[in-house]
C-alpha cells in the first residue's frame, strides 16, 4: 500500500477513535447533552411563559427559534475540550494524535450534538408555540442542517481556544458571538423565507453565505488548531 | 530500527522566567538519559519539549530513523509516556482505554496484544471495570500499559515510580530494562537509585 493511503487509513481511523470515544464518553457521562435538554426545555418554557395567549409575529418567532438554538448550543458543546482539560486528558490527545483529526472528530461529536439540539428544539418549538408555521419545508430543512454544522464549526474552534482559560463559562458566548453573528443572521432570514412560503431558489443566496461560512470556519480551523490547541 | 533522538539548545521561558537554557544531548537505540533536578528545575516541562507537547522558546529536536526525521505528525508512533499529568479515560474499562491508544494513533485494534499488556500490568482480570474504580497504583500501571501499546522508539517516564507498590516498581524496572535493549529510555526523576545505569545524564540544577 503506497504511503500517502496508509497515512490517509490512519487519519480516518483517528477521526473515527475521537469520534466515538467522544460519543461513549457523552453516552456514559451525559454532560452535554443533560446541558442541551435542560437549556432547550428552561427556554421554551419561558418564551411560552412570557407569550402566554398571545401569538408573536412569524418573523419574531423565526429569531426566537434560533436564539433557543444559539444559547443551548453554547450550554454544551464547550465540553467537547473543556472536559479533556478538567480531566488532564488534553495531553493524552495530544500525545497520541493529530490536531487536525482531534479537530475533525471533534467536529464531528459536535455536529451530532447540534442536529439533535435542532431536532428536538423544532419539534417542541412547533408544538408548543402558537403561530410559529413553516410553509417551505425544504428550506427549513437545508437551513437547519447547514446552520447546525455552522455552529458546530465555530463552536468547536471556539471551544478549543477557550478551555485553558479559567472563565470558561463565560467567555464562550462572548467569544462565539461576534463569530457566529453572521450565521445567525443569515439562518433567522432563511427560517423567515421558509415560514413566508417563499420558492425554493429564492433562499439560494442564504444557502450560498452558509455554505460559504462553513467552509472558510473549517479550513481555517484546521490550518491554525495546532497553534491554538498546543503551547 | 536504529532511531536518534537528539536535542540541541533547548531553552524555555514562561512569560519572562526563564526555566532552563542550553540543553543539549542526544541518544541513540539502547542508550538511556536521565533528566534530574530539583522541584521547580523543569524536568516535567522537559519531557513535554521533548515529547512535543510544549513547544521550546529556543532550541532544536529531532527524531530520526535509520538516518531520516520522522516527521512531528508521525511522533505519536514512535514515541510513548507515563507522567503523573498525563491522564487516561475514568468512564472507559482498561481495555477500552488501551484499544484507544491505539486507534487514537491511527493503528488497527488488536486484542492479542491488548489482552498480552493487560496480563504484563497485572490488570488482566481487571481489563472491563472502569478505570475510576481502580486505586491511582492501577492507573499508573494502566499508564504504563497505554504508552507501551504501540511498542515505542523512545520512552518518557516522567516519576515512573509514583503511587507503584514493590510489584509495580519491579514492573517498572522491568519495562526500562526491556526498552534499554530495543529503543531509548528517558527518565525523568529525583530518585537516586541507579543513577550510574545512564549513560547520558541531564543534571538541570547544573544549569542557569
Amino acid at each position: 500500500m503506497p504511503a500517502r493511503d496508509a497515512t490517509s487509513i490512519a487519519w480516518f481511523r483517528s477521526v473515527g477513535a475521537i469520534f466515538m470515544k467522544d460519543w461513549r464518553s457523552e453516552l456514559r457521562t451525559r454532560y452535554a447533552i443533560s446541558a442541551l435538554l435542560m437549556f432547550v426545555v428552561t427556554t421554551i418554557s419561558i418564551i411560552l411563559f412570557s407569550l402566554g395567549s398571545e401569538s408573536a409575529r412569524p418573523e419574531v418567532l423565526c429569531g426566537m427559534l434560533w436564539v433557543v438554538i444559539f444559547f443551548s448550543a453554547m450550554s454544551g458543546l464547550s465540553r467537547t475540550f473543556v472536559m479533556e482539560e478538567e480531566r488532564g486528558t488534553s495531553m493524552t490527545l495530544q500525545l497520541t494524535a493529530r490536531g487536525s483529526a482531534v479537530y475533525v472528530g471533534k467536529l464531528l461529536f459536535n455536529t451530532v450534538l447540534v442536529t439533535g439540539l435542532d431536532v428536538l428544539t423544532v419539534a417542541l418549538y412547533a408544538l408548543l408555540i402558537n403561530g410559529f408555521v413553516i410553509k417551505t419545508f425544504s428550506i427549513f430543512l437545508v437551513i437547519v442542517l447547514l446552520g447546525g454544522l455552522g455552529f458546530a464549526a465555530a463552536a468547536t474552534i471556539i471551544a478549543a481556544i477557550i478551555a485553558r482559560a479559567s472563565t470558561k463559562g463565560t467567555l464562550y458566548p462572548v467569544l462565539s458571538f461576534p463569530i457566529l453573528l453572521p450565521l445567525v443572521l443569515t439562518v433567522i432570514n432563511g427560517t423567515r423565507l421558509a415560514s413566508d412560503g417563499a420558492f425554493f431558489e429564492e433562499a439560494y443566496g442564504e444557502f450560498q453565505i452558509l455554505i460559504s461560512y462553513i467552509v472558510v470556519v473549517i479550513a481555517v480551523s484546521v490550518l491554525v488548531f495546532d497553534y491554538v490547541w498546543k503551547d | 530500527m536504529t532511531v536518534a533522538l537528539t536535542a540541541s539548545g533547548l531553552r524555555k521561558t514562561f512569560n519572562r522566567r526563564m526555566i532552563f537554557d542550553g540543553v543539549t544531548f542526544e541518544a541513540r537505540s539502547g542508550n538511556t538519559v536521565l533528566i534530574s533536578g530539583k522541584n521547580g528545575s523543569g524536568k516535567s516541562t522537559l519531557v513535554k519539549l521533548l515529547t512535543r507537547v510544549l513547544t521550546p522558546s529556543a532550541g532544536a529536536i529531532a527524531l530520526s530513523a535509520e538516518g531520516c526525521v520522522i516527521p512531528e505528525i508521525h511522533w505519536p508512533l514512535h514515541v510513548g509516556l507515563v507522567s503523573p499529568y498525563m491522564q487516561v479515560y475514568d468512564e472507559f474499562s482498561a481495555r477500552e482505554n488501551l484499544d484507544l491508544a491505539l486507534t487514537l494513533r491511527g493503528l488497527p485494534p488488536d486484542a492479542a496484544r491488548v489482552a498480552e499488556l493487560l496480563d504484563d500490568v497485572g490488570l488482566i482480570d481487571r481489563s472491563d471495570d472502569p478505570l475510576r474504580t481502580f486505586s491511582s497504583g492501577m492507573k499508573q500501571r494502566i499508564k504504563l500499559a497505554f504508552a507501551l501499546i504501540h511498542n515505542p522508539a523512545v520512552l518518557f517516564l516522567d516519576e515512573p515510580m509514583t503511587n507503584l507498590d514493590a510489584a509495580g516498581i519491579a514492573l517498572v524496572r522491568r519495562v526500562m530494562q526491556r526498552q534499554r535493549e530495543q529503543g531509548i529510555l528517558v527518565v525523568a526523576t529525583n530518585d537516586q537509585t541507579d543513577v550510574d545505569a545512564f549513560e547520558t545524564k541531564v543534571d538541570l540544577d547544573a544549569r542557569p
